[in-house]
């Protein structure tokens, strides 16, 4: 066991990426999801060993192939990162039970390993961007959890789901080649590409020429931008959420973006504040004003969605729109509140997707009357829905109320009433679109569809019911993730 | 005006690089045929691998080899990114192309405005 330990950070990466391998080679669905169920719960346990060592011991840093940085590529695992891989193979794991039945209903039986194979390759991307020190190295890995995503919502029934799977496909490949043009100017200027290294360098290097170096901000906001779908740069995301299978959208929604967020955070924060005083610039403000927009723009079009999948992607929107909030407000209190409403957005847009996931096994459809009245047919599946839901809005007792909080700490502490008074509104939006489908499930007439319905089998409503749990969980005993979070964010502001 | 020439042509690598990336970019965004946006964004693509190589030459520089007889080296770090930026690309085109192909069957076409002229509204 001791000589396994220092190979966590590669193990990581490595796990899902030979599974990936073995998943397309076994080329049946039952099998494949089977590799796929054991890698998944194998992540969490690695991600919680280095989380709990570097909680202990400060940063591992994993030197590949025993080359030395900044020369050779570094894997470091800090309290930050540590967290996000921790998030994303718990994501990965709750949801993994939920796939069998779901991704057999939704998906040819020849395809179903491929799905598996797919969703393998994106967790190995998704986790390799958020392991790697190295910049370059994060584009390789962004360019893996890309492909694997256009494949996954290439996968779903409708035909549509082709088109958004192009279209995504032209917008992420011009963000992740804005992100490597962001790249190469950062090391035109510092001759660097690990980002500690980066980081050091960079402060002489902008001295002696800024235009690069803002250059260099301006297309790595917008490359990073266009993966985390930052207003306005988002109109790829609701139709791949929408069309996409259940269980991808699910775990996309939760974990694709926030994996995002954090390069964001780790650039904005880890390389260019420690240079050259990054909270000062204009960016800062241009990323407010943007978050402020995704708050109420997406939200207001979410209340018009009749495809419930849509109007939940477009809450996602919104819902990314507070965690770059705090990013720009950059106080302790609002990175605090960015990074915990990383999990918080993730564990509450899981369970969402996964109840509609459930809703569509069940009834073949997530349109808004076909579910009238569903439940009474499905109480424990709505009853998640609901709870969920709360999470959404910002209900105290709920996750989404501890990311709010927050975040008004961080208004209030920059000294902008009217930064929460938008907070507060914007969530009254959310009380809209969320109420909307609350009354129809709940109090309208029985469709014919929902008629039928009845509750999905415990394999897929397990996950549902443990997802809503953790929103209330995390929104009461706060320690785990705040804790983790404020560390993190004192960690990043101290430079 | 001359010394903003001069600029220019002893920078005229970037100036093919930029050159490159706006018509792919624009192509990207002015064509409403599938492959032809495909072919846009892959020139958008092959502009990078200019932006990184071209600075790694050093004129009279040789290969990094350590040797007395030579005090100059070229960068070869780019060469090696650049190398994994093109599978990269090669991956992204040939993906892109495959959705374009099961598109054609799913719709019988490829021009974007056709399509959602088709509307799907079920």
């Amino acid at each position: 066991m001791t000589a396994v330990l220092p190979q966590l950070p590669a193990l990581q990466v490595v796990i899902p990426l030979v599974g990936a391998l073995l998943a397309g080679l076994l080329r049946r669905g039952t099998t494949a999801f089977v590799l796929a169920l054991i890698v998944s719960w194998l992540m969490p346990v690695i991600a919680g060993a280095m989380l709990i060592e570097t909680l202990a011991h400060g940063p591992i840093s994993y030197h590949l192939g025993g080359w030395e940085p900044p020369y050779g590529i570094e894997y470091r695992v800090d309290v930050l990162n540590g967290f996000v891989l921790m998030l994303v193979t718990s994501v990965g794991a709750v949801i993994m039970p939920f796939a069998r039945r779901s991704v057999a209903f939704e998906i040819d039986e020849e395809r179903q390993a491929w799905f598996y194979c797919m969703y393998l390759l994106c967790l190995t991307g998704l986790l390799g961007i958020t392991v790697t020190g190295d910049a370059f190295n994060a584009f390789v890995f962004l360019e893996i959890s890309s492909l694997s995503t256009y494949v996954l919502i290439a996968l779903g029934r409708d035909r549509r789901a082709l088109l958004s799977a192009f279209q995504y496909l032209i917008m992420g490949t011009i963000g992740a080649t804005f992100y490597v043009i962001g790249v190469g100017l950062l090391y035109l200027v510092t001759g660097s590409l690990n980002m500690h290294d980066i980081s050091m360098r960079l402060g002489s290097a902008f001295a002696a020429q800024p235009q690069p170096v803002m250059a260099a901000i301006a297309f790595l906001a917008v490359g990073i931008g266009l993966k985390l779908a930052l207003f306005p740069l988002h109109v790829w995301l609701p139709n791949a959420y929408a069309y996409a299978p259940s269980v991808a959208t699910a775990f996309l929604a939760a974990t694709a973006t926030k994996v995002a967020v954090y390069l964001l955070i780790r650039f904005f924060y880890g390389v260019f504040d420690h240079a050259l005083d990054f909270r000062n610039l204009a960016a800062t403000d241009l990323i407010i004003a943007l978050s402020i927009a995704a708050m109420f723009v997406a939200s207001f079009v979410a209340v018009f969605q009749n495809n419930l999948k849509r109007m939940l992607a477009y809450s996602s929107v919104a819902q990314i729109g507070y965690i770059t909030l705090g990013i720009g407000l950059a106080n302790q209190a609002g990175l605090t509140g960015s990074i915990v409403h990383l999990a918080n957005h993730a564990i509450m847009k899981a369970g969402l997707f996964l109840a509609l996931g459930a809703v569509f096994f069940r009834i073949g459809s997530v349109n808004l009357h076909d579910l009238s009245g569903i439940g009474r047919r499905m109480p424990l599946t709505m009853g998640a829905f609901v709870v969920a839901g709360f999470g959404l809005i910002g209900t105290p007792g709920t996750v989404g109320f501890i990311s709010k909080w927050y975040l008004a700490l961080a208004a209030l502490e920059k000294g902008s009433w009217l930064l929460l008074l938008v907070i507060v509104a914007s969530s009254l939006i959310a009380m809209i679109y969320v109420g909307r489908v609350l009354e129809v499930v709940w109090l309208r007439e029985q469709s014919p569809l929902a008629a039928e319905a009845s509750e999905p089998p415990l394999a897929m409503l397990a996950p549902i019911l443990v997802l809503a749990a953790a929103t209330i969980y995390f929104g009461i005993d706060t320690r785990l993730t705040v804790g983790i979070a404020s560390k993190a964010a004192a960690m990043l502001l101290g430079g | 005006m001359m010394e903003a020439l001069q600029h220019l042509a002893e920078h005229y690598n970037y100036v093919v690089t930029i050159f490159l990336m706006m018509t792919g970019l624009y192509i990207v965004v002015a064509r409403g045929n599938m492959v032809k946006k495909l072919v846009g964004l892959s020139i958008f693509q092959t502009s990078v691998y200019l932006l990184y190589v071209a600075p790694g030459k050093i004129i009279g520089g040789t290969a990094p080899i350590i040797d007395p007889a030579y005090k100059v080296y070229s960068n070869p770090l780019p060469h090696v990114l650049i190398l994994t930026a093109i599978v990269v690309g090669v991956a992204t085109l040939a993906l892109g192309l495959a959705l374009v192909a099961r598109i054609n069957e799913a719709y019988g076409t490829i021009e974007e405005d056709e399509i959602f002229a088709k509307g799907d509204e079920e």
